[in-house]
């Protein structure tokens, strides 16, 4: 009688690096070959508030990380050897020059970088505060406005006021390529909403139908929602996940409209948060950290219990992932990129919190484990194979 | 064209190689500002913008006055302070 087949995963091989990006600086973990034990190296730029860093899935050896002090402008850094030495962008995100008279725009700072794609190897995106889209053709040593979008004529009704931001300034973030066309990208922004090109980031329009602003006296808008997250699943590329200001949601192209998934997550839960991650190769499972939104907007774990919450159908159910976390009087925030997945078998999940303590999982959310704490508030959590 | 000596505060000392005092040249703040970024690259864009701007959490002062425009003239033996402000240092 023949033996049953193992089943054989189209997951990667490797070592989990973990890069972390905090408001003091820039650290790396890396996980042991069990992904239980884990080493903390840095910092790295220590002082500088480190908005996101993240190792290229192209070439697995080059970083880059988006970089500013409390006092110094805005830079991108980058290191082809994992963080032993850094080159400082000739040129870093900016905008032009404005001529007499018109609005003089400034970067504050690079909020989000993205990896281009796979077919351009040395392309990057680069969002900003304020809002603001640019590209790096040569691996982040210079960088151009991505004119489509900074000039467009709607810029300003679309990217609001500063009112319309983070805490933090107005963000654009979620800079997404369609791995079938690179021509096809997409943007969140905080605020502003989803924008979508289908020409490179020539032209660009607001991809909103069905999600709510309930800040605004028309709750649905075409345009001046709160995305804090938006995924593309890699393997179903017409397929969109958002967690935003007001709600979880889903698209799935062509048909335009954002169904809102959250509402079947329990009631004193609610379905507020910041990031959102996706199964690197199941389109039907996604993963979420509850915030509190209600009244003032307290933006911590609700009822001071912590959990992640999994959908494995899309959003029609959820279910709840706590073992190993708090179990009370645990006010964690989890901001929008400091939850990430890494593409092992079983996926591996972590994220990090406001209060410099990184929780991760290495059965796709079922028991978490403490892997650092005391380190700086923490802006995001990037996972890569080094 | 004037020689200035410009006096920098610590945390620009990663650009100028450790050094707290370095001799420029420029007939205005912002032409001293394009000499410093030849000689040490990528210092101008951390504390101007791109709109000539200085940043809001730098402060330029020339003989001990409050400057703010980079368009200011200076003249052969100005000295040129470059520092963070007080506020800035986030918490």
């Amino acid at each position: 009688m023949a033996k049953p087949r193992a089943r054989r995963s189209s997951a990667p091989r490797g070592r989990v690096l973990l890069l972390v990006a905090t408001r003091k600086g820039a650290f790396v973990l890396r996980a042991d070959a069990a992904r239980s034990r884990f080493r903390l190296e840095g910092p790295h730029f220590l002082g500088h508030v480190v908005h996101h860093a993240l190792l290229d899935p192209r070439d697995r050896r080059t970083i880059l990380a988006a970089a500013r002090t409390g006092h110094l402008g805005t830079t991108v850094f980058r290191s082809t050897d994992f963080g032993k030495t850094w080159q400082e962008a000739a040129r870093p995100p900016q905008f032009p020059k404005a001529a007499e008279g018109a609005r003089a725009r400034a970067v504050d700072h690079v909020f989000w970088l993205t990896p281009g794609h796979p077919s351009e190897p040395g392309v990057w995106y680069a969002g900003t505060s304020p809002q603001g889209l640019f590209r790096s053709a040569d691996g982040g040593r210079t960088w151009d406005s991505v004119t489509g979008f900074n000039d467009h004529p709607m810029y300003d009704k679309w990217t609001g006021s500063g009112q319309d931001g983070t805490p933090d300034g107005p963000a654009l973030h979620s800079i997404l390529i369609d791995p079938r066309d690179r021509r096809r990208m997409y943007v969140g922004m905080s605020g502003g909403g989803v924008f979508a090109s289908g020409d490179q980031g020539a032209g660009w329009r607001p991809l909103n139908r069905g999600a709510r602003a309930d800040f605004f006296p028309d709750p649905l808008p075409e345009y001046g929602q709160d995305p804090h997250r938006v995924a593309l699943h890699p393997l179903r590329p017409d397929r969109l996940y958002q967690q935003s200001h007001c709600g979880i949601y889903r698209m799935d192209l062509p048909e335009e409209r954002w169904i809102r998934i959250g509402e079947r997550m329990p009631t004193e839960v609610g379905d507020i948060g910041f990031p959102l991650v996706l199964h690197p190769r199941d389109p039907e499972t996604a993963w979420v950290i509850p915030m509190d939104g209600s009244t003032v907007w307290p933006r911590v774990s609700p009822g001071g219990k912590p959990a992640v919450y999994a959908t494995r159908d899309a959003g029609s159910t959820w279910k709840r992932l706590d073992r190993g976390l708090p179990r009370a009087q645990a006010w964690l925030t989890v901001k929008r990129q400091a939850f990430c997945a890494d593409p092992l078998d079983p996926v591996g999940l972590y994220f990090g919190t406001t209060s410099g303590t990184l929780w991760a999982s290495r059965d796709e959310g079922a028991r978490w484990t403490c892997v650092a704490q005391h380190l700086p508030e923490i802006y995001a959590v990037e996972a890569a194979l080094g | 064209m004037s020689r200035v000596v410009v006096r920098v505060a610590a945390l620009l000392h990663s650009y100028t190689r450790g050094a707290s005092v370095v001799q420029a040249t420029g007939e205005t703040l912002g032409e001293v500002l394009d000499d410093l970024e030849r000689r040490f690259p990528g210092i101008r864009f951390r504390v101007v913008d791109e709109q000539d701007r200085l940043r809001p959490h730098v402060r330029f002062f020339v003989n001990g006055a409050d400057a703010r425009d980079v368009a200011l003239s200076l003249s052969d033996g100005d000295e040129v302070y470059i520092v963070g402000a007080l506020s800035g240092g986030c918490s």
